[in-house]
């Protein structure tokens, strides 16, 4: 029962290695390396990758953003909340609120084009969840995360709310178009 | 205190049991089943729900069960059970007597206070925030409180375990160095020792945040910290089961370990390295950089995944070097095939060695690399990654423990041996379904702590393909599977302590004898100068378990290089 | 296989990497200072340097 008892020697430290250790330790240390070398890699040749650009922001001051850009840019209601869609031109600054439990407002996006996704919570942590494509980001409130988006595929997608936010959080499913 | 039953020795093991330790050890590990037993429970109620076509719960039980089921499994029945373990490889595996007993009690009182409050809060059903409790969700402040007492209690212990060490020292009741078990016990309790005091000092002020002393808490911040606890945990219960497969090699096999330098060496990195990885769930935050976030999520340069992988060879090598040396030697495999296989100690410790490696690290390594955390996060795939790691990892591995100790500490013959030698397979193999097919409903998008994939009643419902709602059907399926396999070990258990025949085995001693070292003899013979290949089939194991690994691994990055350009 | 396994030269120095791994206080150093300094003192001031929204 020796791993329950003191090593054999005084010096164990200087106790040579099977080979069946050495190599694996060879190996894995190997695979290691590469774990660790792909984030880099990705982050210059890959086209996902988080920005990290953020911000401190007020609830107050990012449903005011929202609000200018529902006020410029929504083309119809959806629901009997009637709940704007808004269809930015490319290139712009896109809000998404995410809320007790809801995501406001609904999205247009086109297709190969980019837009800068804004992304705050005014209550609650809640958890931005793209349907199907499974694209999922953590939503503070307090902070705003800003990317890039490209959306790669037109279709009608749906964003669930996959962070727990209360008694609510499996009502909070909304959509986003790409045309 | 100097009476001639201070210590017990247990002759068939020739385990010594100081008596301070032995009811301290008895008595973490009994509250640990009681809330495994509580936990397993709610573990139904919660699979039941999440089986789509049996939706058993309503929506606010199913929310308070979950925030339950996860507090009493990952915090109070592991910690209760690992601090009877740190007690067991410090007094009984030192043979010495345990340092403060009285503070031991106060630490132990706390834990129970504090799980049991804890408990209350939730059951009032105003604390349904889940075990993280992410501000500015609020829990009562009884939730909180309860927390701080476990955690403080639980420190309590790691220090009475530190301090073993020091009167084991100071007695000589060992010569040389700590047995490797013990050493990776010291592991558990260092993790564990930064592990509490983050809890504490992201709770305390979330607790005098919920009785209105303090105005606000940084949701961002609370994430980073209370993840270094939450987190961490669970890198105290790798430390912790490692250890246990590494002691169970030994009872079961007299495997020695291959290389004391190596499986040390190993721990040393778990020490440095492996709570740094608190940042996998950080990983799709705001605001922290990509730096941090490469540096911290991979244990900087993988040294800890690094570790885990040479445990994942040495303790298998051990074994089978020991078998060897039987005489099965036929073959790759004699070594394996002629294991007994019927004996819980031996075959649950193997199911949570491969089950922990294959679905647990595989999928851990995968969720923690940075970019690959956006297809997942938040997604059934983490309860299914942690269901591997935390279930057949740590419970499993702990179970298996706990067959070898009714005779040795409680005394008792195990009751219904066949339930017993079944057990690990129920259990365990109903666990591998289990995390397997979570694992697919997050691939399929399936969010965590859900209670209505079809999202009724909703004016923009997501609908989800059908195999998503099969995949929940047999997390349905599986999960009561598992809960019928840790059912049959409580039945074992409790049942050993009530009906199990009385083992009168023991003689008793004022002070305990010294441990020898471990016999020079028992050292891997005749390859000397690292010519050997001692264990080449655990090598090929290996190697498939890489090939796993690598194929899994890119298929994720394949995956991804698919969805829509994020920068 | 040798003559000199049954007793060890009582003399001969333990390496340091050997009395780093037998001085359990030093590790519990090192385990509460690297999580401490690269993860928690890192992260903190990352979040606290975050900027205000223009
Ligand atoms: C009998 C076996 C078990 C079954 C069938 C089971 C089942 C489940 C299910 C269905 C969930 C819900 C996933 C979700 O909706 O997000 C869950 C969550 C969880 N389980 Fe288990 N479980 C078992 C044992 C355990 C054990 C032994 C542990 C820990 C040692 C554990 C720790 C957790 C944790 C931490 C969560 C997450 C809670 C949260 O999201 O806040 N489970 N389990
Ligand atoms: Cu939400
Ligand atoms: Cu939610």
């Amino acid at each position: 029962m020796s791993a329950l008892l003191p090593p054999a020697r005084r010096v164990w430290w200087k106790e040579p290695l099977d080979r069946v250790e050495l190599a694996w330790i060879l190996i894995a240390f190997a695979w290691s390396a590469i774990l660790f070398f792909m984030m880099p890699y990705w982050h210059v040749f890959g086209k996902q990758n988080l920005s990290n650009e953020a911000y401190r922001i007020s609830a107050e001051e990012f449903t005011k953003r929202t609000q200018t850009m529902v006020d410029k840019y929504t083309v119809r209601t959806e629901t009997d909340e009637k709940i704007p869609v808004v269809h930015p031109p490319e290139g712009s600054d896109v809000y998404l609120i995410a809320r007790l439990w809801q995501w406001w407002p609904l999205l247009e996006l086109e297709n190969g084009k980019s837009y800068r996704l804004h992304l705050s919570a005014l209550d609650y942590q809640h958890g931005f969840s793209l349907q199907p494509s499974n694209i999922n980001l953590q939503v503070v409130p307090g902070y705003e995360m800003v990317i890039t988006v490209t959306p790669n595929q037109a279709g009608s997608y749906s964003i669930v709310c996959n962070e727990y936010c209360g008694i609510g959080h499996h009502k909070m499913v909304s959509r986003l178009y790409v045309k | 205190m100097n009476d001639s039953r201070n210590f017990r020795i247990d002759t068939p093991t020739g385990l010594q049991y100081h008596r301070d330790a032995e009811l301290l050890i008895k008595a973490n590990a009994f509250f640990g089943v009681v809330f495994l037993l509580i936990g397993g429970v709610l573990a139904l109620l919660v699979s039941l729900t999440r089986w789509p076509s049996v939706h058993l719960l309503p929506a606010d039980w199913f929310y308070l069960t979950l925030t339950a089921h996860g507090l009493d499994m990952l915090v109070f029945w592991i910690i209760f059970f690992e601090i009877a373990v740190l007690y067991f490889c410090s007094s009984t595996l030192l043979r010495c007597r345990l340092a403060t007993p009285r503070i031991a009690w106060l630490g132990f009182a706390l834990m129970l206070i504090g799980a049991v409050t804890t408990n209350v809060a939730i059951f009032r059903g105003d604390s349904s925030v889940m075990m993280t409790s992410y501000v500015p969700m609020g829990a009562h402040p009884s939730f909180y409180l309860g927390l701080i007492l476990f955690a403080v209690g639980a420190l309590i212990g790691c220090f009475v375990f530190l301090g073993t060490l020091v009167v084991a020292k100071n007695d000589k009741t060992y010569e040389g160095s700590l047995p490797l078990v013990t050493f990776g016990a010291l592991t558990a309790s260092i993790i564990a020792i930064f592990t509490i005091a983050s809890g504490a000092i992201i709770l305390i002020p979330t607790f005098l945040w919920s009785i209105g002393y303090i105005h606000q808490i940084d949701p961002l911040m609370y994430r980073t910290i209370w993840w270094a606890f939450g987190h961490s945990s669970q890198q105290i219960n790798v430390a912790a089961h490692v250890s246990v497969w590494y002691a169970i090699a030994a009872i079961v096999f007299g495997a020695k370990p291959m290389s004391e330098k190596v499986s040390r060496t190993a721990f040393l990195l778990y020490i440095a390295f492996l709570q740094l990885a608190s940042a996998h769930h950080l990983l799709s935050d705001p605001g922290l950089s990509s730096e941090w976030k490469i540096f911290n999520t991979s244990y900087f340069m993988y040294f800890a995944v690094l570790a885990s992988m040479v445990h994942g060879l040495t303790v298998p090598g051990a074994i089978e070097v020991a078998q060897r040396k039987k005489g099965y030697t036929k073959g790759l495999y004699e070594w394996l095939r002629r294991a007994p296989w019927s004996n819980p100690v031996f075959s649950g410790m193997f199911i949570s060695l491969i089950g922990f490696g294959f679905l647990g690290g595989i999928s851990g390594v995968m969720m923690g690399t940075e970019q690959l955390n956006m297809i997942i996060h938040n997604t059934i795939y983490v309860p299914g990654h942690f269901h591997a790691t935390v279930v057949i990892g740590t419970t499993l591995a702990f179970m298996s423990l706990t067959y070898f100790l009714i005779p040795s500490l409680f005394r008792r013959e195990v009751w219904l041996p066949g339930v017993a030698k079944w057990q690990p397979y129920v259990f365990g193999f109903g666990m591998y379904a289990f995390a397997l097919v979570m694992m697919g409903a997050g691939t399929l998008g399936v969010p965590r702590r859900h209670w209505d994939m079809s999202f009724a009643g909703t004016a923009l419902p997501h609908e989800f393909p059908g195999s998503a709602y099969l995949m929940m059907g047999l997390v349905g399926i599986s999960g009561v599977l598992a809960v019928i396999g840790g059912g049959m070990y409580i039945l074992v258990t409790v049942g050993s302590l009530l009906f199990g025949r009385k083992v009168e085995s023991s003689t008793f001693a004022q002070k305990g004898t010294p441990i020898p070292r471990a016999p020079v003899a028992a050292t891997i013979g005749g390859h000397h100068g690292g010519a050997g290949f001692a264990a080449p089939g655990t090598f090929t194991l290996a190697i498939v378990f890489l090939v796993a690994f690598v194929l899994y691994y890119f298929i994720n990055w394949k995956y991804l290089s698919t969805v829509w350009g994020i920068s | 296989m040798s003559q000199n396994e049954t007793t060890d030269a009582d003399d001969e120095p333990i390496p340091v990497m050997q009395q780093i791994l037998d001085n359990p206080f030093l590790l519990l150093f090192i385990g509460i200072t690297v999580p401490t300094v690269f993860y928690i003192v890192w992260g903190v001031m990352e979040i606290v340097t975050i900027p205000v929204a223009k």
